[in-house]
């Protein structure tokens, strides 16, 4: 899938892949896409939540290697 | 502005006093309602950290200044942050130390009862999950029932009151917790017993715990009844300790009764679970005081923490013993049963031995409370 950034958050605990996820959102346009990489669990949950109530679309996540990858649509 | 983390021992405390304190929890919403910190006067507010990035001004005038505020989330660093602007914004608020992974690792030990010979049964409560281990001593010998994974708690416990853990035992297979009693076991060089007819499938050796079977631990001999009675597992078997205390495993809980169907078909064991209720603890002696390795709602604990009743009590007031028609009786415990505990089946293949999860993956699957009964 095509990204328009990437966010490297592995390693990171939690509440630090969402705010990385948050500043890394504020510069892209609307309809544009990140992909983020996280190690912390609750990162799926937690970003799947958080994306919905800001409007934006969790479009795919995909585990690999105990790497989570989440692309989100920018709304 | 630094803020003062409370522990969950601090947290049990309050559970077993019955303190006020207002639980601002952090985690997102669907773990908020599936699982909580429980207290009789606990207030809750459920806002999620990552909704308060931007700051706390819109939530601010829901948390009150002349309470004690505990903020909690899964590990502690969200809470922190929460909690720090909290107290930016002039509030004085704590955060759960270790998040709601520490409170669901904490045991609280309280002593629950003298055996004749001048030992102790002691209780190791796991408020947060609501899970029930025991350990009973005699002179210098220390048995344990049904221990969590937390294997160090007993070890260091056994050692400050100068006891030899001499036999460990599990009361069945568990589904809703990781057992410790294996690893205990083979730390101290004890005996670990498993109900044979749970254990078909375990990949290690271990004592059958066969009906009729008496234990010796300390050498005033403390009888260990094992007292077969199936019904949450075919093998479930219960402990009449001392002739004073009935170990109940998951058969028979304070308010509730053991579910049938977390290890197999509920309809078929539906009657081995009358059974042990209707008529082999009925023809027990009523003064037994019963020790479950489970409570489900906060309002089970006694004022002193500990869960506990005479089986004479549970005879008039727990409903579920109180079902006079057989078919209603098989309804209830067959259907609208509560969801089954997270991960079920990986906690059950880890208990025998087919999987060996690292820590941090115990930790994922014990999470969520233990869901073992009906009500």
């Amino acid at each position: 899938m095509e990204a328009n950034k990437i966010l490297d958050a592995k390693g990171l605990a939690c509440p630090m892949p969402i705010v990385k996820t948050k500043k890394a959102m504020n510069d892209l346009e609307s309809g544009q896409v990140l992909e983020i990489h996280a190690t912390d669990k609750g990162a799926k949950n937690d970003l799947t939540a958080w994306a919905k109530s800001g409007g934006h679309e969790l479009i795919k996540h995909d585990e690999e290697n105990d790497v989570f990858k989440f692309w989100i649509r920018k709304g | 502005m630094t803020v003062k983390a409370m522990t969950s021992k601090e947290v049990t405390k309050k559970v077993f006093n019955k303190e006020e304190l207002f639980i601002f929890d952090v985690r997102n919403e669907s773990d908020f309602q599936d699982w909580k910190i429980e207290g009789e006067n606990f207030e809750y507010f459920n806002i999620p950290y990552f909704e308060l990035l931007d700051g706390v001004e819109e939530i601010i005038d829901k948390i009150p200044s002349d309470k004690e505020v505990l903020v909690v989330c899964a590990k502690e660093g969200s809470s922190i942050m929460v909690a720090e602007m909290l107290s930016d914004a002039g509030l004085k608020v704590s955060y759960l130390q270790g998040g709601m992974k520490a409170w669901s690792e904490h045991l609280e030990p309280v002593k629950v009862g003298e055996l004749r010979d001048g030992g102790e049964m002691y209780q190791f409560v796991r408020v947060g999950k609501g899970c029930l281990s025991y350990m009973v001593v005699s002179n210098n010998e220390a048995a344990i029932i049904d221990a969590t994974r937390m294997t160090d708690i007993y070890l260091e416990f056994a050692d400050r009151i100068g006891a030899k853990i001499t036999h460990v035992f599990d009361t069945h297979l568990h589904a809703d917790h990781i057992s410790g009693g294996r690893t205990i076991a083979e730390k101290t060089g004890a005996t670990y017993w498993l109900p044979p007819k749970d254990a078909t499938e375990v990949t290690f050796a271990y004592q059958p715990l066969e009906d009729g079977n008496d234990v010796e631990n300390g050498h005033v001999k403390i009888n260990i009844h094992a007292l077969y009675s199936p019904g949450h597992t075919i093998g479930s078997t219960s402990f009449i300790v001392d002739e004073k205390f009935l170990l109940s495993g998951d058969i028979l809980f304070i308010d509730s009764i053991g579910r049938p169907d977390l290890a197999g078909l509920a309809q078929d064991w539906v009657g081995d679970l009358r059974e042990s209720l209707y008529k082999r603890y009925r023809e027990l002696s009523e003064d037994l005081t019963v020790l479950p390795a489970h409570f489900m709602i906060i309002d089970e604990l006694n004022e002193d923490g500990s869960v506990a009743e005479k089986l004479g009590t549970l005879f008039a007031k727990n409903h579920g013993l109180n079902i006079e028609d057989g078919n209603e009786f098989r309804k209830m415990v067959t259907e609208n049963l509560p969801p089954q505990p997270n991960a079920y089946q990986e906690i059950r293949e880890t208990n025998m031995g087919k999987m060996n999860p690292d820590l941090e993956k115990q930790r994922e699957m014990e999470i969520g409370p233990n869901r073992c009964a009906v009500r």
